[in-house]
Formats: C-alpha cells, structure tokens, sequence
C-alpha cells in the first residue's frame, strides 16, 4: 500500500475529499489516487445503472494555441486537428516516426487557434515534450497547463440530469464529443461529453480551487439520483467492457494504431505530411502480423495481463488486459495473438469449443472469443 | 478492522478457529479490505495432505490474486461449500459464513505451533499500515 505521506507522489486538489470518504488510495503514474471508495463491482454497476463521480485530475492537459495551432497539430498528431471544429472533440493518437504510439488522446477544439490535448498522466510529461518539439517553428505555442486543471467525470445514464441540475446550460445542445464553456454549480467549467466508461457522461474541466466544491455540489445533485464515488479500479473495469484501450496495456511504442484495431484514428488522406505517415501508410497496406482480440472466460479464473492465449494447446498470443467483468458476470480479456490464430479461430465461430484458453498460473482455462467491445450501452429511447 | 479475540492468526493474513482437533481457516478482515471484491476461491481439495507455512490454495479479487497459506500440519476435511456461489461471503463476512476449509489437525486438540494471537495479529497489521 502506497504510503499517503509520501512525499513524492502528486496529490490532486481532491485529496482530503478523498480521505474523508474513507477511499483505499494508490499510486498511479506518480500520483496518489483512489482506487475504490468501497466495492469496486458496486461503483462499476452504479456507472452502468445510474452515475459515478470520478476524480481525473491527474490527466495532463497540454494547451495549444496560436495561427498556427491547427497546423502544428496536423503534424504532430495521426489526426487531421484541422479539420475538428470548434465546440468538438476528437479521440486519437502521437506517433513515432516508426508509427508505434506514444501515446492516446482526446483533442478539444475550443477555438479556431486553440486546442486542448489531454494526454494520459503517465505520458503527459513525454507528450508535452514531443508537442513542443514538432511544433516548433510552426507558429503555435505548446503549454503544459496540467496544474492549472482539475478534472472531475460524471458518467452513467443519470449522468446527464445530474448535470442539467447544476447548470443553466441546455444539456441537449452538448452532443457526444462536443465542448461548451459553462458554469457548473458556480463555476466556470469546461464541459465536454466525452468519458471513458462507454456510458453518456460529462468530464468537466475547473480549476483546481473548484474542485472540493464541485465535487460537493455534484454529490449532493447526485443523492436521489444514485450517483456513488468511482476509483481507478471501476474506471478500469468499466473501460474493458467498454473495449477501449489502456495505454500501457493494449497501446505502446511496440504497437501501431492499426494493430490495436484503431485505425480509424489515423487520418492518412490529410494533406501535408505528419509524423509516422511512412510508417503508417505501410502499415495501412500491409497484412497484420497480429491482432486485438476479445475473449471471454468459461470458468470464474480470470485472465490477466502477461498470461498466454492457447490456442489448440500452444502459445499464439498474450493477454494485455483481464477483469471479472459485472456486467457480462464473466472474466473478459483482450489479447494479442497472431494474425493467423485470429483467422482460424474466427472461422472456427462455434466449433472453437475447446480449443481456446488461457494459461492461468499453470492451468489452461476455456475460454470463447467474443467480438469488441463485450459492452455496448443500450440505444436512447 | 475486526480482529475477534478467540482466533489465531498467521503473517499472511489467515485466521484459526480451533475445536475438537480440527481448524476452520479463512482469510482476514484486513486482508479481504487489501483485495477487494473476492471473485473466485481455489481451495486445497477435501483429503489433502496439508503442511504448516506452504501454499494451498488461492484468493482472487477483482484486482490481484493471493496465495492462502496453509497455517497447520493436517488433512483437509471439509471445503465451504457457499464459496463457490457466493464468494463475496469472503468479504461480507471473512471471520463466520465467509470460512474457506476445515483441516484435522496433525496436532489434536494442542495449538498448533507458530500462530499469533489475535494481540500478536493486531501489531503486526499497525506495523504494516505505518
């Protein structure tokens, strides 16, 4: 257990907020976060039935600006940032020269010269580092304003009323991937509807002096509503189910957008050149070695990240990402495996019982592949 | 963070209930807390042979799975059979329904040796949270 007096670890604006709630915290990425405030299945099954409260505030958010933002972004990242409009959003990636990924992230546009990137906390330092260097003599201006954000998700179908309560905002007029400058419960927000638990939610931006009294004015909003405190670990769980990746796991400098199955992220017909374009246009065009699958458990051992994937018996991939999963009431994994067992296993659909497992320390586990992602929320009404 | 008195305890966080030469065992209340949501149990089968101080089964939460450590020489005669159902007894309630096997103890009605008392358990677990 991470000791909470450690120095070295950054805290977040909502640390004593923590505490308070009697959350078990740890270390992630140099930062002391809460894991879970209770049971961990319960925070994941109040995201899928009415709403979580998580605090993100260790996200790095990089701003970019200047006439020459939207240019500098085309280069430095696999999408095409110009073509986002302002108030929108998009999810992609920074590439290597070699294509391997740097790092994921979400892009808000939220003026014609002005664009913020949030990076994970892991890489935020790395990115930050990367943004400036290729944007250098490209007229655009790279800061790292991660100290000056606290970031604060609401995600779940009760998400969105829990909101609109705080807010004079209409809540309609924010779609899926949008951006809006507001004031939540008093105070001057960024609200984005973006999240990362495959629920309707909002991820609201403040600085950091708001965030003990907007996580209490949406706590209190929330009572009635069902709204519970969520750690990193349902954050995790939730994002599984959701088929997203996490960098680290599915995503590395190893790995290539279109390997995790993310090639959509690349935007390899924008014009002028960025960096990675060789290597990802290659990549693009050639056959895959390798290939993202889902997997699900047939007994209640779960996978975890590093155990093998069998397949007829031998070794043809590794699992990157394993949890029981609450809502499907089974374990569910990804792995990568090679392009050739991905093939045969697909094609095998319903007679690949018992030929598919998991080495689980030692015992080979069935398991069935199962298509991404294992959870799709339900269709508005 | 519950520590009934009339247990024993080991360093890894099992605890003992002794009577009529046999040990019910099962897993702490500090360390269901460390774990998390318990998924699954492996358990050692009923009729093993079990040793003092070695492996003999498995807790798996959400996050992590621990190894249990058998804490007495003995065999395994009864394996809670709720677990399998329920594993979340095994946090809801770690010292009662939440038991995990029972061994007969190589030891009869003695205490087996290197056990901690429930004092002994209690300055351990301080020690590890400071």
């Amino acid at each position: 257990m991470p000791d909470p007096q450690s120095p070295a670890l950054r805290r977040t604006p909502l640390a004593a907020v923590h505490a308070g709630l009697g959350a078990t915290m740890t270390e992630f990425a140099g930062w002391l976060m809460p894991l879970r405030y209770g049971s961990e299945t319960a925070e994941h099954n109040a995201v899928r039935k009415a709403a979580g409260l998580f605090d993100l505030s260790h996200m790095g958010e990089l701003m970019i600006t200047g006439d020459g933002a939207a240019a500098a972004l085309d280069y430095a990242l696999v999408a095409e940032a110009s073509a986002i409009k302002p108030g929108r959003a998009r999810y992609t990636m920074i590439c290597a020269p070699d294509g391997g990924v740097i790092d994921d992230l979400i892009v808000y546009r939220l003026a014609e010269s002005q664009y913020l990137v949030v990076a994970n906390a892991s890489n935020a330092a790395v990115v930050a580092a990367e943004l400036a260097e290729r944007s250098d003599g490209r007229g655009a201006e790279v800061r790292d304003r991660t100290a000056d954000y606290a970031l604060i998700a609401v995600q779940g179908p009760r998400a969105a009323a829990i909101v609109a309560s705080l807010t004079s905002t209409d809540l309609d007029q924010v779609r899926y991937y949008a951006s809006y400058q507001a004031t939540i419960a008093g105070s001057e927000a960024l609200l984005a509807r973006t999240g990362y638990t495959g629920e309707d939610g909002f991820e609201i931006f403040v600085g950091p002096q708001e965030a003990a009294p907007l996580w209490e004015a949406l706590t209190e909003a929330g009572r009635g509503f069902g709204l519970v405190p969520a750690g990193l670990a349902a954050r995790d769980s939730l994002r599984l189910e959701a088929g997203m990746p996490l960098y680290g796991n599915e995503l590395g400098r190893d790995v290539t957008p279109y390997d995790a199955g993310l090639g959509r992220v690349v935007n390899l017909d924008k014009p002028g050149d960025f960096v990675g374009r060789a290597a990802l246009a290659e990549r693009a065009q050639a056959a895959p070695t390798r290939v993202l699958l889902g997997l699900a458990g047939q007994t209640r051992r779960v996978p975890r990240h590093g155990y093998s994937v069998l397949w007829n018996g031998e070794p043809c991939g590794t699992v990157t990402s394993g949890a029981p999963s609450p809502t499907l009431g089974r374990p569910i994994a990804m792995a990568y495996v090679t392009a050739e067992m991905a093939a045969e296993a697909r094609s095998a659909a319903g007679t690949s019982q018992g030929r598919l497992a998991v080495d689980i320390r030692g015992s080979a586990e069935p398991a069935e592949l199962v298509p991404l992602p294992f959870y799709k929320r339900p269709a508005p009404n | 963070m519950s520590v009934p008195e009339e247990l024993y305890y080991t360093a890894e966080h099992e605890w003992v209930a002794i009577s009529d030469a046999t040990a019910r065992v099962g897993i702490t209340d500090y360390a269901q807390r460390a774990l998390g949501d318990v998924v699954y149990v492996t358990a050692p089968a009923q009729g093993t042979r079990v040793t003092a101080g070695d492996p003999c089964g498995e807790v798996e939460s959400t996050k992590s799975v621990s190894d249990i450590y058998c804490p007495a020489d003995g065999e395994v005669t009864e394996v809670n059979p709720e677990i399998d159902e329920d594993p979340g007894l095994v946090n809801s309630d770690p010292y009662g329904a939440g038991w995990l096997f029972k061994i007969k103890l190589d030891s009869g009605d003695q205490v087996p040796p290197g056990l901690l008392s429930a004092t002994e358990y209690t300055a351990l677990t301080a020690e590890a949270q400071q």
